[in-house]
């Protein structure tokens, strides 16, 4: 594993800890941003060039700003109740029983000893562009048609609600 | 669509037209000789001071920048003891000059008088009165005014006859 | 030890450029408007700019107390940088390039959306409601113009032979500019550029009439500053873009050094686009975004579409 690597996974977890350790929503995410392009560097490093723009892209660019977004325009605060129900024991002991078990696969992968990472297999867009339309394909279409959901549930949500206007009124509002 | 090619073009075709910049300090502009600027205090053809203090143009004057003090000579003729405008104040509208029955009061088209204290654009008697006679070269206030003053006596003016005594006039 | 005198040498120039810009824009600006421009300081007001970069240097940095502090300072070096590294790709003359990466067009376009950030984070930070409306309108006229800013340039890459390093597609355009094939694609590509980086006459998230000066209205001094040389350096970047993608980059008849043709396009759009600020009016932020999805959007769509036809048609 390259020296860049390492860095890079440093700085991701260190900006991981600081997003979920942040009382500024705001701070929190241009963390989460930092992990992200750090994410990017390792998905380069081992040798997914695409990938890791795309992450930059789609990710850090498009999806986290509209996140920066909206919590900006919602300009949150948290009650004091809010905090103690979230600091108590039993909000806490799910994620933590989760994370047990992820860290156990992790150290069970370790132990196991993983294939040869060493041999940097470069993919570039022409493959992933070619496994996604062919093996993948269906995960592609499943996906856009999430996607073409989400779209239709937008516009439904954002559509201007349809005005009842008097009949009286009718002809005021045409002749403008 | 069209519209906006055409305004690219045209305003680029204002690159080769001529500039509407003056280019001020280097290029003096024309200013005609009744441009109103700089408030001068002038003398009558003998080389006196034209002004006899009657205070019309400070009360003209919409700003309240002229402030003058009257005295007389020991020959009777009025002038001013000082005479004071503050440059600072006055926005050049000329009412002074159209006030003045004396035509002491003028403008003239020097307006280069910037200062970096505001103190200095308080223009004394000294500062404003020049040696000629202004625009107005053979006129002089006090050939024209029947008042007896040193070196002329009554009847002596510009279309004046000898002062007659009236109770003579039956005898 | 040469790329070090490489990355020197573009950041050099990059930078000077971006700080001659202030000088030309002004003197550009001044032609089309019938005036002169700034001629006192120096032989022709050269000196205009090291005068202006004197003042800005030495006014006094302001935070405001109600603002964040950290991203406040944070928010201004995002522009700068996230420009000076899509320089890095950019190929100046064979040979005079940082970085000739793969993926070299997908990171200019990383590069561009992380610029976004900049405008938000200084309007969310400012702590001012004229500031967060600006960053409002950047945030949504950049992520929407960013989608077709990328999808307009998949047309230069169908016809380069599918390679996204700027090298290799200057060097497919050896016959024929892309400009020609890709008349569509340049239109679509101007446009969001121009929108991309802010310039007038989309200058919504600033617009000085409406908004005071949009998200950096709380800058001043320095930072200020670094919005400015951002600004300029982004059109010194778009220009730059425009030329390797569709003008040919370097390439130009032999009797000049392929630097020297690179220059020439590159200063001859950013006076173009100089020229656009002179010309155009501001837009209303709602029509302009309703332009970008409604009619830009299915336009670039129908050009990579067009283009992969005509492309499988002739094998």
């Amino acid at each position: 594993m390259s020296i860049l690597f390492l860095i890079s996974a440093v700085v991701a977890v260190f900006s991981t800890a600081m997003v979920i350790t942040r009382h500024n929503a705001v701070h929190a995410l241009i963390y989460m941003v930092i992990s992200f392009i750090a994410a990017s560097v390792m998905f380069y490093t081992l040798g997914a060039p695409y990938a890791a723009v795309l992450e930059i892209i789609v990710y850090a660019g498009a999806i986290m700003v509209f996140f920066v977004f909206v919590v900006m325009m919602l300009n949150m605060s948290v009650s004091p109740e809010d905090e103690k129900r979230a600091t108590g024991i039993k909000s806490w002991i799910f994620p933590i029983i989760l994370t047990l078990v992820l860290i156990a696969d992790f150290v069970y992968a370790f132990i196991q000893g993983t294939p040869q990472t060493n041999m940097v297999k470069v993919i570039d867009a022409k493959r992933v562009g070619v496994s996604m339309f062919t093996t993948y394909l269906l995960m592609a279409e499943l996906a856009g048609i999430l996607l073409l959901v989400a779209i239709v549930g937008a516009y439904h949500l954002g559509r201007a609600p349809k005005r009842n206007i008097h009949r009286y009124l009718q002809n005021e509002q045409t002749q403008k | 669509m069209l519209s906006i090619l055409r305004s690219i073009w045209i305003t680029f075709t204002h690159a080769f037209r001529k500039r509407e910049t003056r280019d001020y300090p280097e290029k003096a502009p024309f200013l005609p000789a009744r441009y109103r600027a700089r408030i001068i205090l002038t003398r009558d053809p003998e080389g006196k001071e034209r002004c006899v203090a009657c205070n019309l143009c400070a009360v003209a004057c919409p700003t309240d920048c002229i402030s003058l003090q009257a005295t007389e000579d020991e020959t009777g003729r009025r002038y001013p003891e000082f005479f004071r405008i503050n440059f600072s104040r006055c926005i050049f509208c000329g009412y002074c000059e159209d006030a003045c029955p004396t035509n002491a009061i003028q403008l003239t088209p020097d307006f280069e008088m910037a200062e970096y204290y505001r103190k200095n654009l308080v223009y004394e008697k000294e500062n404003l009165l020049i040696s000629g006679p202004g625009k107005y070269h053979d006129y002089n206030f006090y050939k024209n005014a029947g008042i007896e003053i040193g070196g002329k006596k009554k009847g002596e003016g510009l279309n004046e006859e000898p002062p007659i005594d009236v109770r003579d006039l039956m005898n | 030890m040469a790329i070090g005198f490489i990355i020197v040498g573009v950041l050099l120039l990059v930078v000077t450029i971006a700080a001659a810009n202030i000088y030309i824009e002004r003197r550009l600006l001044s032609l089309w408007q019938d005036r002169r421009g700034p001629n006192r300081a120096g032989p022709f007001g050269f000196l205009q700019v090291p005068a202006d970069m004197i003042k800005i240097f030495l006014k006094e940095d302001w935070i405001p107390p109600f603002a964040d502090k950290a991203v406040f300072v944070l928010a201004p070096t995002i522009v700068m940088l996230s420009i000076l590294f899509s320089f890095a790709l950019v190929p100046f003359a064979p040979g005079f390039q940082v970085v000739d990466s793969n993926i070299a067009l997908l990171f200019f376009l990383a590069n561009s959306s992380l610029a976004v950030y900049s405008i938000v984070l200084s309007g969310w930070a400012s702590n001012n409601k004229y500031a967060m409306i600006g960053a409002m309108r950047g945030t949504a006229q950049m992520i929407s113009y960013e989608v077709f800013m990328g999808l307009s340039l998949m047309g230069v890459v169908m016809i380069s032979g599918g390679t996204f390093s700027l090298r290799e597609i200057v060097e497919a355009q050896r016959g024929m500019w892309n400009v020609v094939p890709q008349f569509v694609g340049f239109c679509i590509f101007m446009i969001a550029a121009v929108a991309e980086s802010h310039r007038a006459p989309f200058d919504l998230p600033e617009s000085e009439g409406e908004l005071v000066a949009g998200f950096h209205t709380e800058y001043s001094g320095i930072k200020f500053g670094m919005f400015f040389v951002g600004e300029y350096l982004g059109i010194t970047l778009i220009s730059a873009m425009i030329v390797t993608l569709f003008f040919g980059g370097w390439l130009g008849p032999a009797f000049l050094p392929p630097f020297f043709w690179f220059m020439l396009k590159t200063f001859a759009f950013i006076a173009f686009i100089i020229l656009l600020r002179a010309a155009l009016p501001r837009p209303r932020y709602d029509q302009f975004l309703g332009v970008g999805w409604k009619i830009l959007l299915p336009l670039t769509l129908l050009n990579v579409l067009i283009t992969a036809g005509i492309l499988l048609a002739r094998g």
